[in-house]
């Protein structure tokens, strides 16, 4: 591996657009900002965590395009010319998002700090299988820790969800 | 946290290379940073600039090349897992990648980027030493092919050039009456040891017609073990079956495994034994005539 340097390096500005829950922002970033630091402290959306800050715990997901990401270890420029979802842009017009509403009916959570990376990886499991078998479930979120070890609640509000999300989308 | 550094984003790889070339140890090849910004963040290594290499095009692409598999460098592990090419023609493949890390990582990270950081503890490298692929590098002037074998120089170490850029992964397809396995063991975020086999029957599935062996996470580096293939290479089934406690005997030994986080030498080369027994009678069964891995399968 390199060596350490210690030479003092320039400031750089990356000017991006993206859109963050819907809305669009024109920022400038540094190219050492990380995504979850632009979220948290420059945009004010605190619902994803900084906790193992190395990809393991999924405290920090958010969506980008759509697909779960690791914000603690994603450049923030990354995000130029996408879409980012955060937890604050699930719910639509004041109405929770189905998998929201089961994880309160079902008691998915205990202290709330991996929620909005469980909810976030969940809408994607939910979004490519709408009927995931819990078998799936416990695969997809095997990188979403609960400290809490409230697993099988959790297991179970995702399950509760997918019934909801299929039975509504079979009515339309 | 991470220190501040410049970006730069070159559209081609001789332009990455020459920026490679300029700026030597200062810079350092940029993909999807899932494992190098994990040590900038530690504050292990720092670098004054990142090449970006992700504005060149074409360098994810997943075909069919002249009758060899090509994986563009830049495909990422869940673009990997999902293609309909590896899922036909390399599942052992695809069911590794759909295993690495966590969907977070496997959305972001890339091959190339696994292979070139050369963290020991990763699957790619092991599946692709027994698939017999040849990694693609190149820089401003020239490119060359390298064997997964040469590739590897020790931990986080690759016999890669300052100035050259992993661009692609060439795989020959499987011959028929064929498969490779790939089992892992760990109990922590990453794997402890690895153990890919591949195996050939001949024409009626009664003797082993080629076999090569790989163990991985267990030391610095991925590494075939020939010794232990040829113990197999020849043999009937029941005569392989007998040997091959003493193939998994061998590839332990043989495996460079050391003591650390992950467990002890002796255990490691333990579990080397037995990860290559389950993959033998997994891949023997799947290459059958009338199995359902003919062409190679599963992991």
């Amino acid at each position: 591996m390199a060596k350490v340097t210690s030479k003092r390096v320039k400031g750089q500005l990356i000017p991006i657009s993206l859109t963050i829950n819907g809305t669009l922002h024109e920022i400038d970033v540094e190219p050492h900002e990380l995504l979850l630091d632009v979220i948290r402290d420059r945009l004010g959306l605190t619902g994803a965590k900084r906790s193992c800050d190395v990809q393991v715990c999924g405290a920090c997901t958010l969506l980008l395009d759509g697909r779960p990401v690791s914000s603690c270890t994603l450049l923030a420029f990354e995000a130029r010319g996408r879409e980012v979802m955060t937890i604050e842009g699930l719910a639509q017009n004041g109405k929770l998002h189905p998998l929201q509403e089961a994880f309160i009916e079902h008691g998915g959570f205990q202290c709330g700090f991996c929620t909005p990376g469980m909810i976030l990886t969940a809408k994607t499991l939910l979004d490519e299988n709408p009927d995931p078998t819990e078998e799936e479930i416990i695969n997809f979120m095997q990188g979403n820790i609960c400290r809490c070890t409230g697993y099988k609640k959790i297991i179970e509000s995702i399950l509760a969800a997918a019934k909801k999300m299929k039975a509504s989308s079979s009515r339309i | 946290m991470l220190k501040r550094f410049r970006l730069e984003e070159p559209e081609s790889v001789k332009d990455a290379s020459d920026f490679l070339a300029r700026h030597g140890e200062s810079a350092r090849v940029y993909a999807g940073g899932t494992e190098l910004l994990l040590v900038m963040k530690e504050g292990l290594i720092q670098y004054e600039r990142l090449i970006n290499i992700k504005n060149i095009a074409g360098l994810d692409e997943v075909k069919l090349d002249d009758g060899v598999i090509h994986l563009g460098a830049l495909a990422t592990h869940c673009k990997l897992a999902s293609s309909t090419l590896l899922q036909e023609r390399l599942p052992a493949f695809v069911r590794m990648e759909k295993n690495v890390a966590n969907i977070r990582v496997r959305e972001v990270g890339t091959l190339g980027g696994n292979l070139s950081f050369a963290e020991p503890h990763a699957d790619p490298g092991t599946v692709l030493m027994v698939l017999g692929a040849k990694l693609v590098a190149g820089k401003s002037s020239s490119r060359r092919e390298i064997p997964v074998e040469k590739f590897f120089v020790d931990a986080y170490e690759t016999c890669l050039e300052a100035d050259e850029i992993l661009t692609g992964i060439r795989v020959p397809l499987l011959p028929s009456h064929s498969a490779v396995a790939y089992l892992k063991f760990g109990y922590l975020e990453r794997p402890s040891v690895g153990v890919a086999l591949f195996l050939a029957v001949d024409g009626g599935g009664k003797s082993i017609a080629d076999a090569r062996i790989a163990v991985g996470c267990v030391g610095p580096a991925p590494k075939r073990i020939e010794e232990a293939e040829s113990l197999l290479k020849g043999k009937g089934f029941d005569e392989a079956s007998r040997l091959i406690s003493k193939a998994g005997e061998i590839a332990g030994d043989a495996s460079q495994a050391i003591s650390d986080l992950h467990g002890s030498q002796d255990y490691k080369e333990h579990i080397v034994q037995v990860l290559l027994k389950r993959a033998f009678h997994q891949a023997y069964g799947q290459c059958q005539p009338g199995g359902k891995g003919q062409g190679g399968l599963h992991g």
